[in-house]
């Protein structure tokens, strides 16, 4: 066992927690130093161990030994390859800002410090989760994430609404996580091990081999990646499993921030990314991962258009984008997801926090539709804001366009599938550029459609909201230019960085063709912007007037294509039903029950015809004990002889 | 009026943390001094484990009725010297041999072949651990809820203490019978005089249906003692082969009395009468580790005694196991009782152990053993705080609760934490046990393994929703909460708490203990399986 430096990156964060959950109460308002102080050293010692890696240092090493059992051996270690280090920037970075951010969004909050043991306790899971060496520590930052994300969305825990949010994020990540739990044990079961060093030696044996299910032959690797999939799809809420993330926003926005946007719904890109020697030997793995993406990500944007709850256009905007990171990845432009992943961490988390302090200013208050005119009362909220979206929208120049654009231009290059889900991208950039926008009109521009009450409180929030708006607007804008691709000037740092791990496709696409990928998507999303400005800005009927034109359609975006209906009516209801109404009622309350009862019922009726035999006299007694003795010992004699 | 509240229920705990952590190092120190001086001196370790809690437990009744206080404070000291004694089995444990160890050898009735026989392998040994330490909780959890009767209370405890080590410690056939049916009397006492209002049919229920399959396993204990030699003896057992017939026949009358105790689907309906109708001691029993026994029964006598039946009769106990783990969970949705919902938990969370243990790997059996420690854990934790809520709240409706979490926050608190666990997720030692099972699970029956994965899911979902339920949600104007936990309540806790995350993050230091024995027991079932299959070869050949 030997500790390391880099032992202290999670365990920091993991110090914080514990000393704020057990003694917080002690010193309520300022549980914040404890846990800030403990992320800014996670974040120091991973801007090390990154510059580190940047020299070409990968390291590799097991601290002890968790589980043994038999063959199974799993150990808590660390992976810290160029993959690693970049998610320890993303997490430890904007963790950090959330957790200045919250000193003023939490104030006067009755759980301030449980608040804040809370966030420790997330970032020391996710760094868990980004620097583990195995599949089993993975899965455990995985579980442990999820469990944050319970404890953080069911924080306001007396709202009838924030606890069924939390308990459903939960249990749907359960669903996927079945899955996935399946995937780690045929992991073990054919390669014999979870190190992700051992699995990658060896992963070419499972090449060719098929398995039997149900009459139908299927490889080994497909199903093994899809299985592990499937946590993905639960963790980063991809169709099917997608009705956690809106409902999530229950909890307070910093956490959606920092869990639901930046860090843990990404956990599933860096999954994939992860195992991306096993997803890429299998062309169904990874045909489903791109079309999961691609129809994820319209799927998401078309709700994003019609809602007016400010953080549920934000969370399906995220699903939305991480659809867009699973389509690189299923093109096999691991490096491109990653890049989007690291860009889009600092504008979704500006956005959210953007939203919070407009949030703060309306005194909680979350419909678009009762805002507008706010860009005078907050003017760093309007301008970080503005900044954020202009970059989702993928205006050159900005962090979103240079990831966005890559990724664009990797699918184009990647045969049929890779043209449809292209064709799909692009079509995705357009809304996204609209709904964002829509956010925009409706809440900075215009006039102020709230209550006199509300405006009189309008004001801008306090610089520790601020501070940190300001230094994510730097990310938003300049995080994209670690990418910049060759045809316009850059060298593309960062997918050469992650080239050792993940991978480059090969680019057969000529110098024209990127051109017009580029010119294709900067002209879609000019056209979302300019649409947004015609409908939010310049002709306020037209909203209406679509939606009355459009009933059925607005009515089904409206309502989330129904999918939550869906599930209550064929899975949640139909299991309760069965145990209260079949297993309470019929199995254990009838049968088993009836069979039970019914002997001793039996025993007594037998009971009351053999009371003559009670006669009272001892030698009756012993009489029928002998003759009971006598047939069990003949009875074991007979049974002992054969 | 809300501030004032809730600022008083801030300060409460605050005080309560603060003054038991004052305790906590004199609880360690003397936990400590307690095993170097266990280790200095000899003595028949199991002997006194045993003997120690069954004469206190018959001295107790004794005491005058007026001094209850004393009658308390007797038990506790007895159990606290009891678990001092029996910390010598976990420090000079030899974790590199599969056979029995501190085994004490006496004849006893020498006409009969009877031998007073104890001993310790890697797979009981963690049981009478779990043993000692579940009953000093026992006892500090009714110190204030039992008021009438006491002494004889707290001497039932003592005797069912007494006895259940003597299960997994008996070497002979006939001394483990004992022990088998001696723990029923009090326990049924137990249940019948301080249980709930339904307890006289819920003891009934569950002593006819325990009676019922150790009659059978009396009868299969005889059968097999002419077997071999007319000895009781559990290890000259294991060296016989039965005919492949009568292995087939004792598997199933020993699976009568073992399957009762698991409880396995479909003879689990005394389970949850009997949990809910106890006091919470003979819940926490019940649950911590009564019903281990029989899980403990199908590895001790079963499996070694009749390896080919059990390799036979694998996949029935698997797809029975997978049964009662959906069923189990499935049922949880549908409770509306507290205590009855945590015991149909149990019928759940057995299933997984006897999945693992009829998966016949070694993943599955350690898993299993581990679980049954878990469960043993978190179940029993669980059963202890809900006795701990239900003295201030007197009602078991969950409907009745709500907002706990706000009136009872270091309650709360101990509860997620044994839900966690109780769901096994990472980091506590649910999560090591349950993985462990499934994999084995899955590597020896593909399809029921992925079936049984489906019991975490609804875990998951019944679970959260009783801690939602209970804990969430504006306080139920109907619910006296009262204070937060005390000193008492805490420090019964706070063991189980330390024990869950040890275990969560550190298993080989149960796992170890259990390796080689269980390696041993999964050779018998393989090499005589191989026998067996050589013997057919050779009649066929004949």
């Amino acid at each position: 066992m030997t500790m390391e430096k880099y032992v202290l990156i999670p365990l920091l964060p993991l110090i914080g927690f514990c000393i704020n959950i057990w003694f917080g109460r002690f010193y309520q308002e300022k549980a914040h130093w404890i846990s800030i102080l403990a992320v800014l050293g996670s974040f120091i010692l991973s801007v090390i161990t990154f510059i580190e890696v940047l020299q070409g240092k990968v390291i590799n090493y097991d601290l002890y030994s968790w589980v043994i059992s038999g063959n199974f051996k799993v150990s808590i270690g660390f992976l810290i390859d160029q993959l690693t280090a970049i998610m320890l920037i993303v997490v430890t970075s904007v963790s950090l800002l959330v957790h200045i951010y919250s000193v003023g969004y939490m104030h006067g909050d009755s759980g301030y410090y449980r608040f804040f043991s809370y966030l420790n306790l997330f970032t020391f899971s996710m760094l868990m989760l980004v620097t583990g060496n195995n599949l089993m520590q993975l899965y455990f930052g995985w579980e442990a994430v999820g469990l944050c994300s319970y404890f953080l969305i069911g924080y306001y825990f007396r709202k009838q609404s924030a606890a069924d949010a939390g308990k459903k994020a939960f249990i749907v990540n359960r669903f996927g996580d079945f899955g996935f739990g399946i995937g780690v044990f045929m992991v073990f079961i054919y390669l014999e091990t979870l190190h992700y060093t051992d699995i990658f030696a060896n992963i070419h044996t499972l090449q060719g081999q098929t398995i039997n299910i149900l009459g139908f032959e299927i490889g080994l690797v497909t199903l093994i990646a899809l299985l592990l999939f499937c946590g993905a799809i639960g963790k980063s809420a991809q169709l099917p499993l997608h009705v956690w993330l809106a409902d999530a926003m229950e909890g307070p926005t910093p956490v959606s921030a920092l869990i639901h946007a930046a860090t843990m719904v990404t956990a599933g890109v860096f999954l994939v990314a992860r195992f991306n020697p096993l997803f890429s030997m299998s062309e169904t793995a990874m045909m489903v991962v791109a079309l999961t993406g691609a129809i994820t990500s319209l799927f998401a944007a078309t709700i994003a258009l019609v809602q007016n709850d400010i953080k549920r256009i934000i969370a399906y905007s995220t699903v939305s984008q991480l659809g867009y990171m699973f389509l690189a990845c299923g093109v096999g432009a691991y490096g491109a997801g990653i890049f989007h992943l690291f860009t889009h961490a600092y504008f979704k988390a500006l956005l959210f926090l953007g939203a919070g302090s407009v949030m703060h200013a309306m005194a909680g208050q979350l419909d678009i539709q009762k805002m507008g005119g706010l860009r005078k009362y907050m003017p760093i909220t309007f301008w970080t804001f503005m900044i954020a979206s202009v970059s989702i929208a993928g205006i050159p120049g900005l962090a979103g366009f240079f990831s966005k654009d890559e990724i664009l231009w990797l699918a184009y290059n990647a045969g049929t599938v890779g043209r449809i889900v292209w064709v799909i991208g692009t079509i995705v950039a357009g809304l996204t550029a609209f709904y964002s926008f829509r956010i925009v009109f409706l809440t900075f521009f215009g006039k102020f459609k709230g209550t006199h009450e509300e405006e009189h409180h309008l004001h801008e929030s306090p610089s520790s909201m601020t501070v940190p708006l300001m230094i994510l607007a730097v990310g938003a804008i300049s995080a994209g230019w670690v990418g910049i691709p060759p045809l316009l000037g850059g060298t593309n740092m960062i997918g050469h960085f992650l080239e050792p791990v993940l991978g480059h496709p090969h680019v057969h696409g000529t110098h024209a063709e990127e051109w017009m990928v580029i010119a294709i998507s900067v002209v879609v999303a000019l056209g979302g912007i300019f649409t947004a400005a015609v409908m939010y800005l310049w002709a306020p009927g037209i909203p209406q007037l679509l939606g009355r034109t459009f009933r059925s359609i607005y009515t089904v975006l409206w309502n989330k294509y129904y999918v939550d209906e869906l599930y209550d009516y064929t899975i949640v209801r139909p299991t309760k039903w069965i145990g209260s109404r079949i297993l309470v009622g019929v199995t254990d309350g009838k049968i088993i029950e009836g069979i039970v009862n019914g002997v001793p019922k039996l025993i007594a009726e037998f009971g009351e015809r053999f009371r003559k035999l009670q006669t009272g006299f001892l030698q009756h007694y012993a009489m029928g004990m002998a003759f009971g003795l006598f047939v069990i010992l003949s009875l074991v004699l007979i049974f002992v002889k054969q | 009026m809300q501030t004032g509240h809730d600022s008083h229920a801030d300060k409460q705990p605050v005080n309560t943390i603060a003054r038991t952590l004052l305790y906590v190092p004199a609880i360690i120190a003397f936990v400590y001094l307690g095993a170097i001086f266990s280790v200095q001196i000899e003595y028949p370790v199991l002997s006194w484990v045993i003997f120690l809690p069954i004469i206190g437990g018959f001295l107790i009744f004794l005491i005058p009725r007026k001094h209850e206080m004393l009658a308390r404070a007797t038990s506790l000291g007895l159990t606290l010297v009891a678990f001092i004694l029996s910390l010598p089995l976990y420090i000079n444990f030899d974790k590199t041999t599969a056979k029995m160890q501190f085994t004490e050898v006496h004849n006893w009735i020498p006409a009969w072949g009877i031998k007073y026989s104890l001993g310790v392998d890697g797979i009981s040994i963690l049981f009478v651990l779990l043993s000692t330490l579940l009953s000093i909780l026992c006892v500090t959890v009714s110190w204030t809820a039992i008021t009438e009767k006491v002494k004889e209370f707290y001497g039932s405890i003592l005797l069912i203490e007494g006895s259940m080590i003597g299960v997994f410690c008996s070497l002979d056939f006939f001394l483990f019978y004992i022990f088998w049916e001696a723990m029923l009397i009090p326990m049924y006492i137990l249940i019948g005089v301080w249980g709930g209002p339904n307890r006289v049919y819920a003891a009934i229920k569950f002593f006819l249906f325990t009676l019922v399959g150790s009659l059978l396993m009396l009868v299969g204990i005889i059968v097999s003692y002419y077997y071999t030699n007319k000895s009781f003896d559990v290890l000259q057992m294991m060296n016989t082969t039965y005919p492949y017939t009568i292995q087939l026949i004792l598997f199933w009358a020993f699976f009568a009395a073992f399957a009762v105790k698991v409880p396995m689907f479909p003879v689990h309906t005394w389970l949850p009468d009997a949990h809910t109708e106890a006091p919470t001691a003979g819940s926490v029993i019940l649950a911590g580790i009564l019903i281990k026994m029989g899980a403990y029964g199908f590895l001790r006598f079963s499996i070694p005694l009749f390896p080919e039946a059990a390799k036979a009769m694998a996949p029935i106990m698997i797809v029975l196991s997978v049964i009662a783990i959906i069923y189990g969970a499935v049922i949880c949705l549908a409770q509306t009782d507290l205590k009855r919902l945590i015991a149909y938990s149990s019928v759940s969370h057995m299933g997984f152990v006897t999945l693992g243990i009829f998966a016949l790997n070694m993943q599955g059996i350690q898993g299993g053993i581990l679980q049954m420690i878990n469960h043993g854990i978190v179940t029993g934790a669980l059963f202890l705080s809900v006795g701990i809520i239900y003295e201030r709240t007197h009602t078991r409706e969950i409907a009745h609760y709500g907002g706990a979490a706000t009136a009872m926050p270091v309650y709360a608190a101990f509860f997620m934490i044994f839900t966690l666990a109780s769901i096994g997720l990472p980091g506590t030692n649910g999560f090591i046990g349950e993985f462990l099972i499934l994999l084995g699970g899955f590597m020896a029956w593909k399809l029921m393994g992925v079936l049984a994965c489906t019991g975490i899911i609804i875990g998951a979902g019944y679970m959260l929703w009783l801690y939602q339920k209970v804990f969430f949600l504006e306080t139920n104007p109907y619910a006296h909460y009262h204070e937060d936990v005390n000193e008492r309540e805490f420090l019964t806790l706070l063991p189980l708490v330390v024990l869950v995350l040890w275990i969560g993050f550190y298993p080989n230091a149960l796992l170890s203990f259990m390796e080689v024995s269980v390696q041993g027991l999964i050779d018998r079932v393989n090499v005589s399986a191989q026998q067996q299959i050589t013997q057919n070869i050779i009649e066929v050949i004949k």
